[in-house]
């Protein structure tokens, strides 16, 4: 075969004539980041994370083929933005609930996000009311985490032939569906290879999930060594006097306060240099003076959340959503993608212990209103900083607390940035 | 059975039971030996194509933005209030009603489509007319509307190139005093453009085709004329369909090609007939069919394929993959058509206008369309006028003419026009002070679609039509089109609530700018281009809808709009 060079942003690259981008770019060492390709699968060109520019062009780099002179851009901060981007589409676009989900910690849309850094989404979540369907004999297909790479599509055909997913519908309707009868052909071999080819955790066989403890899972450590920065955050203007912090918990679980204390002896070093105002560590109800930071965990479920939000607002300079919760809705906004009436009348009128027309809806003008769906923190006053996770890993959280007060450069090692 | 006659099958059972049985599936494919889902696949991404039962009577109303502004809602009420049916549901025996995109009937909104024959300038009193009919067993097809559009202008009788007199087989008959060589010569010469909207030169497709050798080689007419507003492809067809089958018939001559398919949108099967009828008059001629005018081996015939819906199908490559028999979306391109298009042989895949200019031009000399034009494209373009002007309809006008002209007295007569969209949703949008600019290669180059909207109508809500119709649209193959244009359409209606700061204008834009960057087809590649320009050329449009700067950092937020569901369930809950 014949040898041809090439560029990748700059750099002199050689590569077989004819090779495929992605395989070529990782010969000579340089990462493009890529959900749907998969070895010897046609370029699918589905996901457009792997987008590169190819003489200036945009292009999908698993449909492009290396030849002699090619000058190829991947790391530019237009493309490393816009790659980010797609990420954050998927993640908006379907229902991704990383501490719930199966193949959380072994997911390589949920690594990506980690490479990338994504802390929260520009773009606000859909939540589109999707399938989960247990009908087919071996798998489970939930379509909330579904990202249509169309690798299953491709890949997964029975031993006489026959395809046992296709996509149906368009638009962003479309989902991938299966035959239940191919379906039923396959061995066990064949249905857990669809489930390890699957980017997320789409694909499940009935019995085969949860295999693998914490910290044994593929993306748990990463790579070694890789740091993600704090360079977005928002430094805060020294003063001599004692830093004060205030914390809340709205709609959450207090599950982020848990992983706060988990910061440990490093709490006592904090508890030198800051006091806590309003919070629950302290019990202060109220405000009693201006705050630097406030940290709060958990969304807006009702009219309550929200007033406390914009109190927190109101009195405290930097204003920081810890954990998933707080970013976009997290777990409680799994209801987000049913009526509101539904949830309500299956919690208090229809539900196990209920008898018909002995239980109301509770409702007093004492008790907050709950609103039409949980609101992520962003939705509703302006948030300096987002801390990822479920909860958030304690030294990321400190790392955080420092970076803002002490105005130092500090970064957060890959296992401790988490979603789940 | 050939997968290349899916479509045709599931037409059959479409027409005959009115919906895809689960039946019907598993018959369909195991005469194809493929899996169940694949033909699911190809059904559900259709949208003329049913799962389950539909009524005796099927309507589709148009909702395009034209139809819309006409009195789309007040249409559609009416439907519902006479049929008992809601709209986009499964509906009763007797009806079934869907929505449906730009049905090529953009002069006479609002407009649809009942068992596919079209009902136009449709109002309440019309409405209820109809469905009565029905009811008293009258078949639709007797009192369905005359469509016909105008022609409302042609250059002076020296300049026109389309709508002159006409001559059945005077084009083909010239065309043949020439080598196939000479005849590419002659459109390579007169620079024609492709006309449907991409102005690749066709000269040079038609050239390749050529020279690519193959036992068979294939001219497909693109008739799947999808883009809101442009309807000039029906018109030509209602009008001097000839043209495009002598287009046909010269570009096989010109290539080798033996096998001429008309893909014709779903939307125009009331005139396949009348079509198919001229076809078999070219063949009487001895036009089309063994031998054509006692030339010995040009064989040429055509056969028509009906598309079953799907805007993205308009695309070249998505065309050849609908007419292969699988879901229409956009190949990842390795290959020109030309070179592997249809069943992998080399195919031209040509508009329905720039085949009939094709046959005009050997029929009236390249130099007579060198003449007219500017210097980059040569020559008239049709272009089909709809919304706020008093005579919406066809025009056929020189390149060169500006936006000024075709909004003037003399030609659609516009009303106060404000926001004009040249090439449809996915082309430009053009404000008041850009009216001197020209339909052509060197300025704005449009593909047929003209839509005129005066300074009372809302840009949002154009907008918000526009992205809808993206985002049904899309294919659902890659990620930026499917899901980005499902975000801008909810940043549209968020703004459209009227909660905006200028951080949602920049968003919409750089999204926008993203969901282009990134997308795998024409069609991604250009559903954003109307949204981030309009909000730079409507500038004093927006900055009405942006709220002041706040410094509290709050963000705009319907409280009473979020509790108000509640309010409402707990009304209804109490004991």
């Amino acid at each position: 075969m014949e040898n041809i060079s090439f560029k990748i942003d700059g750099r002199q690259c050689s590569a077989e004539k004819g090779q495929n981008l992605i395989e070529a770019a990782k010969q000579n060492g340089i990462f493009i980041p890529t959900l749907c390709h998969f070895k010897h699968l046609n370029p699918l060109g589905t996901c457009r994370v792997c987008t590169v520019k190819n003489n200036g062009r945009t292009i999908a780099g698993c449909t492009v083929n290396v030849e002699e002179g090619m000058d190829i851009e991947v790391n530019s901060a237009e493309l490393l933005d816009a790659r980010k981007a797609i990420l954050e589409m998927m993640f908006v676009e379907g229902n991704h609930f990383c501490p719930s989900c199966e193949k959380s910690g072994d997911c390589q849309m949920q690594n990506l996000g980690y490479e990338t850094g994504i802390r929260f989404t520009r773009f606000p979540h859909l939540f589109v009311d999707r399938v989960v369907d247990a009908r087919p004999e071996r798998i489970v297909v939930n379509q909330n985490r579904c990202i249509k790479c169309k690798r299953c599509i491709e890949e997964v055909i029975t031993n006489d032939g026959f395809k046992v997913f296709n996509f149906t519908n368009r638009g962003n309707d479309t989902v991938v569906g299966v035959d239940y009868e191919q379906e039923a052909k396959l061995s066990d071999a064949q249905a857990e290879h669809a489930m390890h080819i699957c980017p997320t955790g789409s694909i499940l066989v009935k019995g085969k999930t949860f295999g693998k403890p914490f910290g044994d899972r593929q993306f748990d450590y990463g790579p070694k060594g890789k740091m993600i920065p704090l360079n977005e955050i928002k430094k805060h203007k020294t003063t001599n006097k004692k830093k004060r912090i205030a914390t809340t918990s709205l709609a959450g679980c207090f599950g982020c306060h848990m992983s706060m204390l988990d910061i440990d002896l490093g709490l006592l070093d904090l508890l030198e240099v800051v006091e806590f105002n309003k919070s629950p560590i302290t019990d202060i109800k109220t405000f009693s003076e201006r705050c630097d930071i406030g940290l709060i965990e958990g969304g807006c479920c009702n009219t309550h959340n929200i007033e406390v939000l914009r109190e927190f607002r109101k009195n405290c300079d930097i204003l920081i959503s810890v954990g998933e919760c707080a970013i976009w809705g997290g777990v409680p906004a799994i209801r987000n993608t049913v009526p509101l009436e539904e949830c309500l009348k299956e919690a208090y009128l229809n539900s196990m212990t209920s008898e018909e027309g002995e239980t109301i809806i509770p409702n007093h003008e004492d008790i907050p209103k709950i609103l039409n769906k949980v609101y992520s923190n962003r939705e509703i006053v302006e948030i300096d900083y987002h801390i990822p996770g479920c909860p958030p890993n304690a030294n990321h959280i400190w790392n955080v607390v420092k970076s803002i007060l002490f105005e130092e450069e500090y970064s957060i090692a890959y296992p401790e940035f988490k979603y789940d | 059975m050939d997968r290349t006659h899916l479509l045709n099958k599931l037409w059959q059972y479409q027409h005959q039971y009115g919906f895809i049985s689960d039946e019907a599936v598993s018959e369909i494919s195991n005469k194809l030996n493929v899996s169940n889902i694949e033909i699911e696949s190809v059904i559900s991404f259709y949208h003329f194509f049913h799962k389950k039962p539909t009524g005796k009577h099927t309507i589709y109303l148009n909702n395009n933005i034209i139809s819309e502004l006409k009195g789309f809602s007040t249409v559609k009420t009416t439907i519902e209030k006479e049929t008992g049916c809601t709209f986009n549901e499964q509906g009763n025996e007797e009806f079934s009603l869907f929505e449906t995109s730009c049905i090529g009937l953009n002069d006479q909104e609002p407009a649809a489509l009942i068992n596919f024959q079209p009902f136009t300038d449709l109002t309440p009193n019309k409405v209820k007319l109809i469905i009565q009919k029905i009811r008293n067993g009258e078949n639709v097809k007797d009192f369905a509307s005359k469509t016909k559009s105008k022609i409302r202008y042609t250059p002076e009788e020296d300049k026109t190139v389309i709508f002159r007199p006409y001559e059945m087989g005077k084009s083909i008959l010239k065309g043949l005093k020439y080598t196939p060589q000479e005849i590419i010569d002659k459109i390579s010469k007169s620079k024609l453009l492709g006309l449907g909207g991409a102005f690749f030169p066709v000269g040079y497709k038609w050239q390749s085709c050529k020279n690519n050798e193959d036992d068979a080689k294939y001219i497909i007419c693109n008739a799947d004329e999808g883009e809101p507003g442009t309807f000039k492809d029906r018109a030509i067809f209602q009008h001097l369909p000839g043209l495009v089958i002598e287009g046909m018939i010269l570009a096989g001559y010109a290539t080798g090609a033996k096998e001429g398919i008309i893909y014709l949108r779903a939307e125009y099967q009331f005139f396949k007939e009348e079509l198919e009828n001229l076809i078999q008059q070219f063949h009487t001629a001895n036009l089309l069919g063994k031998n054509i005018k006692d030339i010995n081996g040009f064989d040429f015939d055509i056969r028509i394929q009906l598309g079953a819906g799907s805007y993205v199908c308009g695309a070249a490559s998505a065309l050849i993959e609908s007419m292969e028999g699988r879901r229409g979306e956009p190949p990842v391109r390795m290959w020109s058509a030309t070179k592997h298009g249809f069943k992998h042989k080399p195919t031209i895949v040509n508009n329905v206008e720039t085949l009939a200019f094709a046959s005009r031009i050997i029929e009236l000399g390249e130099d007579y369309f060198l003449n007219l034009g500017t210097e980059e494209s040569p020559g008239t373009k049709l272009i089909s006028i709809s919304g706020d002007v008093a005579k919406p309809g066809i025009y056929e006008i020189e390149f060169g003419t500006t936006i000024r002209e075709l909004l003037s007295i003399e030609m659609s007569q516009a009303t106060a026009p404000y926001f004009v969209q040249v090439s449809g949703p996915s082309g430009e949008c053009v404000n008041n002070t850009e009216f001197d600019r020209r339909i052509c290669k060197e300025d704005i180059l449009c593909g047929g679609s003209f839509m005129v909207f005066n300074r009372n109508r809302d840009i949002l809500q154009i907008l918000r039509n526009f992205m809808e119709f993206f985002k049904e649209e899309s294919c659902g193959v890659c990620t930026p089109c499917r899901a980005g244009n499902y975000i801008l359409t909810e940043k549209i209606k968020k703004i459209q609530r009227g909660l905006c700061a200028q951080e949602d204008i920049d968003e919409m834009k750089q999204w926008g700018k993203i969901i282009k960057l990134t997308s795998r087809c024409g069609l991604g590649k250009s559903s954003a281009n109307t949204v981030t320009t309009a909000v730079d050329k409507f500038k004093d449009y927006f900055n009405v809808k942006i709220a002041p700067a706040n410094f509290d950092k709050t963000v705009e937020f319907d409280m009473e709009d979020a509790i108000h569901e509640f309010d409402s369930i707990i009304k209804d809950t109490q004991l």
